[in-house]
C-alpha cells in the first residue's frame, strides 16, 4: 500500500490541487471510498432506514446549541433558573438556540426510539452485526445519562425532584446504596453540587463518550455492511467483474440525496414543533418546571420526561403484591429452561439460579427489585442478538407469532411510556404491572417463540 | 446499472440549487447563533447612563465612575492645572483634538480643555493604545518618564503619556487622545455620562 | 389469527378503560389575544398597579415592554413607580421573610407564571383567568379569602374593591347525565366594576401575563412561517434532487 503512489485527486475542480496536496499526507480519498463513494449499501431500504442519518443529524444539532448555551447558562443553583430565562429573553436569538436544543433533547428519543424499532424489525442485531447493536445500545444508555443530568440544569421543579428521585434509585442497592447516593448527589439533598456535577458530566464527559461511540458503532457497520428489509446478506453475491455486490448501490450519491430528502422532512416536523409547539403540551417542556426548584415542597404531580416513562412504569408498578406474580413468573420461566435444555448442568445451574433469585425476592425490598427491574427492562435489549433464534432475519418472513410479539411489545412500552405521564391510580397500576408482564416477556420467551415461529424462505437476493 | 446516459446537466443543477439551498439554510440558522454572542439585553441596560454628583470633589481631585464597565474620570482642574494645558500645546499630538473627532470628541468638547466646562475635565479613563488604564501624575515635577512633566496621565503598561486634558504626547504608543464620553450637566453639580441629549 | 387479533384488541382496550378523566376541576377559557395590544397594554397597567407590590417579574425588563407598542418615555411616564431605570427587570421591594411571615408563603416571581399553571385541564392563562375570578369570603382563612381553583391560598383577593365580595353558594350542575350540588362562588356584594368589566379587566391581566411568559412568542410563529415556507422549497429540490438521482436504480 505504502509503496504504490496515490493518483492525483481529479473530479474536484479547482479544489483538485489542494486536496491532492491533503491526500498525499492524509487517506482523504480513502476515507471518502470507504465510508461513502464505495460503501455499498443494499438498494432497498426503506422509510425506516432514515433515522440513522437523523440521528445524527440530531446530535449535531445539540452539540452545536449547547456549545452556545453554555455561554449564557450559569450552572449554579442561586442563578441557573434566571440564567435559562435570561437566555429566553435577554440573549439576541437565545429563545431560538434553546428550543432547539429542547426540541432536539426529545427529537432524539424519537428518531433513536424509532431506529432501534428498526432493528427489531428487520432483525439488524443479529449476527454478523451484533458489536453495532452493542455499540447502539451503549449509545443509547450514554442518551439516557445525557439527558437525564441536562434535565436537571434548568433548575426547575421537575429538574430537581426528578433528580431527586433518580439519583434515591441508587439508594436501593444493598450495603451501599445510601452511601452510593449521597456520593452522587454530593449533599444530602439535590443541591448546588449535585448540578455543578451534572453540568460537567453533560457538557463534557458523556458528550466526548457519545461521540467515540457513535464512531465505532458506524465504523462496525460499515466493517460487516448494512442490513436491509429483506435480511439477508448482499455481499453473498457479487459482481465478479466489480467486486460489488449485485444488489448495493454506492452510499454516495444515491443515499447521500435520499438522507438529504430525509432530513428535509424531518426538519419540517422539527420547525412545526419548535416553532409552534416548543412545549408539546407537557411533554417536550414540563410546564412544572417553569417553577424554580424549591427543596422544601414537592408538585403534586411528578412524572420524568416522556421517554424515560415506560420504565418509570416499571419501577412503579413493582408492589408488594406484584413480587408474587413475578416469583410466578419466574419459576415458570425456569420450567420452561429446564425443559428446554438438555444438559443436566444447564438444569441444575437454572434450577439454582431461580432459587437464589426467589430468595432474593423475599428477603430485599420491593423498592429494591422495583429498580432492577427498571434496570433489566433497559439491559435487557443487549441479549436481543443470543435470544432471537429464528432462522430469518426480516419480519417480513417471519411467522404470525414474532409479529404479533413484537406488535404486543410495541403495545406494551406505549402503554408504559403513557402510564408513567400519569398520576398512579390503582388501574393504572394494574394495568402497568400487565404490561410489565408483557414487555419482560417478549424477551423472556424469545428463545422459544422465535424458534416454533412458522417462517417463509427467504429470497436470494433483495426485493422491492 | 443505467439503462441510458442520465442528464448530466439537470443532475448538476439539481445539486447546485440543492447546495445553494441548503448553505442559505445554514447561513440563516447561523444568524442566531453569532448574534447570541452580541451584548444581551442586560449588557445593555447595564451600559445605560450614569449619574455623578461632584459637589463633593475638591480642586485638583479626580473622582472615577464606572460607565459601560470603563472607569470615567471626572478631575476638578486648577488654575495652575489649566495652564498647564496651554503650556504643553507643542508637545502633545493632537492639541485641537482634530483627529476622529466623532469617536474621540464631541462638539461640546473639541474646545482647548476638552470640556464643557473648562473647570471639569470627564474622559474615559482608558488608554487608546491597548486599553490599560493610566495612573494619574498631577503634580508637576521632574519624572523618569519625563524630566520636564507638566502633570497628566501615565499608563504602565507602554508608556503613553496623556495631559490634563486627555491629549497624548508625541511619539508614543498610543495613537489618540483619551475618548471624551457624551455627557451633559443636569445642574451645577450633576453630570449624566453616556447621553448627552438636549431635554428630559 | 382471529384468537391472536381478539388479544391484540385486548390488550389495547384495557389501557383504554384505565385511562378515566382525573380532577373535576373546570376551568374558564381565557378570552384573551396575544396581538390585541390595548388589551395588553390595559394588563399591563394592572399588573404594575395590583400584582408588582408583592409579586416581582425580575425577568422581565420594563423596556420590553416596547413590544406592547409603547416608548421608552411612555413605560417611564406611566408604568415605572419604584424609580427603577428602564432597562431593569421589575424588580420588588419586598423582602421574602417578611412576605412568608404574612401570607405564609412568599409570592411567587410572576414572570413564568402563566406557563407553569398549564395543566391538561386548560392552559396557564385559563387557570389564571379562573383563579382571579374565583376569590371568595372564608372566615376560617387568615385573609379572610378564600379561592375555588387553589383551595387555602396564602394570598388576599387583591383586586376585591373592584368585583366585589364573592361567597360559595349551591348550584345544581349537569354532571353526566344527573344532576348534581355544587359549590359555587356568587356575588354578594358588589365592587366598583360591573362583572362584565371585572372578567374584561381580568382578562386583560391575564393576556399580558401570558405575553410575559414568553415576550418571544409571537415573534417565534412569525419566524415559523418563514423557516416552513423555505424548507418547502428545501424538500421540493432534495425530493427533485433525489428521484433524479434514483432513476439509476432498478
Amino acid at each position: 500500500m505504502a509503496a504504490t503512489e496515490k493518483q492525483p485527486v481529479t473530479g474536484a475542480g479547482p479544489f483538485n490541487g489542494i486536496l491532492t496536496w491533503v491526500d498525499r499526507r492524509f487517506p482523504l480519498i480513502q476515507l471518502w471510498r470507504e465510508h461513502l463513494s464505495e460503501y455499498y449499501a443494499p438498494k432497498n431500504f426503506n422509510f425506516w432506514y432514515y433515522f440513522g442519518s437523523l440521528a445524527i443529524v440530531v446530535l449535531a444539532i445539540q452539540i452545536v446549541t449547547g456549545i452556545f448555551l453554555v455561554m449564557h447558562y450559569k450552572p449554579d443553583a442561586a442563578q441557573a433558573f434566571a440564567s435559562v430565562e435570561y437566555i429566553m429573553r435577554d440573549v439576541p436569538g437565545g429563545w431560538i438556540i434553546r428550543y432547539l436544543h429542547s426540541t432536539g433533547a426529545s427529537a432524539f428519543f424519537i428518531v433513536v426510539y424509532l431506529h432501534m424499532f428498526r432493528g427489531l424489525l428487520y432483525g439488524s442485531y443479529r449476527q454478523p452485526r451484533e458489536l453495532i447493536w452493542i455499540f447502539g445500545m451503549v449509545i443509547y444508555l450514554c442518551l439516557m445519562a445525557e439527558a437525564f443530568f441536562g434535565y436537571l440544569l434548568p433548575w426547575g421543579q421537575m429538574s430537581y425532584w426528578g433528580a431527586q428521585v433518580i439519583v434515591n434509585l441508587f439508594d436501593a442497592v444493598p450495603l451501599i446504596g445510601p452511601d452510593l447516593a449521597l456520593w452522587i448527589r454530593g449533599d444530602y439533598v439535590v443541591s448546588d453540587a449535585t448540578l455543578n456535577r451534572f453540568f460537567s458530566f453533560h457538557v463534557i464527559a458523556i458528550p466526548l463518550v457519545l461521540l467515540g461511540l457513535v464512531a465505532a458503532h458506524i465504523m462496525a457497520l460499515h466493517e460487516v455492511g448494512s442490513n436491509n428489509p429483506d435480511g439477508i446478506e448482499i455481499k453473498k453475491h457479487k459482481d465478479p467483474q466489480t467486486g460489488h455486490p449485485r444488489d448495493g448501490i454506492p452510499f454516495h450519491p444515491y443515499y447521500t440525496v435520499k438522507d438529504t430528502l430525509g432530513v428535509a422532512v424531518f426538519l419540517i416536523v422539527f420547525a412545526v414543533i419548535m416553532f409552534f409547539m416548543p412545549e408539546f403540551g407537557g411533554y417536550f417542556l414540563e410546564y412544572n418546571n417553569f417553577i424554580p426548584a424549591d427543596p422544601l415542597k414537592t408538585p403534586s404531580h411528578i412524572a420524568p420526561v416522556w421517554y424515560f416513562t415506560p420504565y418509570y412504569s416499571i419501577l412503579r408498578a413493582t408492589t408488594e403484591d406484584f413480587m408474587w406474580v413475578l416469583a410466578a413468573a419466574a419459576i415458570a420461566l425456569a420450567a420452561l429452561i429446564v425443559l428446554s435444555v438438555k444438559s443436566a448442568r444447564g438444569k441444575i445451574g437454572t434450577a439454582a439460579g431461580t432459587a437464589v433469585l426467589l430468595a432474593g425476592f423475599s428477603t430485599l425490598d420491593p423498592k429494591v427489585w422495583g429498580v432492577v427491574l427498571m434496570g433489566v427492562a433497559v439491559l435487557i435489549f443487549f441479549f436481543l442478538p443470543w435470544l432471537d433464534r429464528s432462522p430469518v432475519k426480516s419480519i417480513r418472513y417471519r411467522g404470525n407469532l414474532y409479529k404479533s410479539a413484537l406488535a404486543v411489545f410495541v403495545i406494551a412500552f406505549v402503554v408504559l411510556g403513557y402510564f408513567g405521564t400519569q398520576p398512579v391510580t390503582t388501574a393504572g397500576t394494574v394495568v402497568s404491572q400487565i404490561f410489565t408482564l408483557v414487555y419482560f416477556a417478549f424477551f423472556a420467551l424469545m428463545p422459544w417463540y422465535s424458534r416454533m415461529d412458522k417462517t417463509r424462505p427467504e429470497p436470494d437476493r433483495v426485493t422491492g | 446499472m443505467a439503462e441510458k446516459d442520465p442528464d448530466q446537466g439537470k443532475r448538476r443543477f439539481l445539486v447546485a440549487a440543492t447546495s445553494v439551498a441548503g448553505g442559505v439554510a445554514t447561513g440563516a440558522v447561523g444568524v442566531p447563533f453569532v448574534a447570541s454572542m452580541l451584548p444581551s439585553e442586560r449588557a445593555k441596560a447595564a451600559g445605560a447612563p450614569v449619574e455623578a454628583d461632584i459637589s463633593a470633589l475638591a480642586p485638583g481631585e479626580m473622582m472615577r465612575v464606572e460607565w459601560r464597565g470603563k472607569p470615567v474620570w471626572i478631575v476638578r482642574r486648577t488654575r495652575d492645572m489649566l495652564e498647564s494645558v496651554k503650556t504643553v500645546v507643542d508637545k502633545v499630538a493632537d492639541p485641537r483634538s482634530e483627529r476622529k473627532p466623532g469617536e474621540l470628541t464631541p462638539p461640546y468638547a473639541r474646545n482647548e480643555y476638552r470640556s464643557i466646562k473648562p473647570e471639569y475635565l470627564i474622559v474615559v479613563g482608558i488608554c487608546t493604545h491597548l486599553g490599560c488604564s493610566p495612573v494619574d501624575k498631577f503634580r508637576s515635577q521632574p519624572e523618569s518618564f519625563d524630566p520636564d512633566w507638566k502633570g497628566g496621565f501615565y499608563c504602565p503598561c507602554h508608556g503613553s503619556l496623556f495631559d490634563l486634558a486627555g491629549r497624548v504626547y508625541k511619539n508614543k504608543p498610543a495613537p489618540d487622545n483619551l475618548v471624551v464620553p457624551p455627557h451633559k450637566y443636569l445642574s451645577d453639580t450633576r453630570i449624566v455620562i453616556g447621553d448627552d441629549t438636549k431635554g428630559a | 389469527m382471529t384468537v391472536t387479533r381478539k388479544i391484540l384488541c385486548a390488550l389495547l382496550l384495557l389501557p383504554l378503560a384505565a385511562m378515566s378523566a382525573t380532577g373535576d376541576l373546570k376551568l374558564d377559557r381565557a378570552p384573551i389575544d396575544g396581538r390585541d395590544l390595548i388589551s395588553l397594554q390595559r394588563g399591563a397597567q394592572v399588573f404594575v398597579n395590583y400584582c408588582l407590590n408583592c409579586h416581582s417579574a425580575n425577568y422581565m425588563r420594563y423596556n420590553r415592554l416596547q413590544d406592547l407598542g409603547l416608548t421608552e418615555g411612555q413605560i417611564r411616564d406611566n408604568l415605572i413607580f419604584t424609580g427603577a431605570k428602564v432597562g431593569d427587570p421589575m424588580k420588588i421591594a419586598m423582602d421574602a421573610e417578611d412576605a412568608k411571615e404574612w401570607f405564609g408563603a412568599p409570592p411567587p416571581d410572576l414572570t413564568v407564571i402563566a406557563r407553569s399553571r398549564s395543566s391538561p385541564a386548560g392552559s396557564g392563562a385559563d387557570w389564571l383567568y379562573t383563579y382571579l375570578r374565583g376569590f371568595y369570603r372564608d372566615p376560617n382563612r387568615p385573609s379572610g379569602w378564600n379561592n375555588v381553583v387553589y383551595p387555602n391560598v396564602g394570598m388576599p383577593h387583591v383586586l376585591w374593591q373592584l368585583q366585589g365580595e364573592q361567597v360559595l353558594a349551591e348550584a345544581k350542575q349537569q354532571a353526566e347525565g344527573y344532576m348534581r350540588t355544587v359549590l359555587r362562588p356568587v356575588l354578594d356584594k358588589p365592587g366598583t366594576l360591573t362583572a362584565i368589566e371585572y372578567d374584561r379587566l381580568v382578562a386583560d391581566l391575564v393576556n399580558y401575563l401570558d405575553y410575559m411568559a414568553e415576550p418571544a412568542a409571537s415573534e417565534r410563529k412569525r419566524i415559523g412561517i418563514y423557516v416552513l415556507l423555505f424548507l418547502g422549497v428545501f424538500w421540493l429540490l432534495a425530493y427533485l434532487l433525489k428521484k433524479e438521482y434514483w432513476k439509476d436504480v432498478h
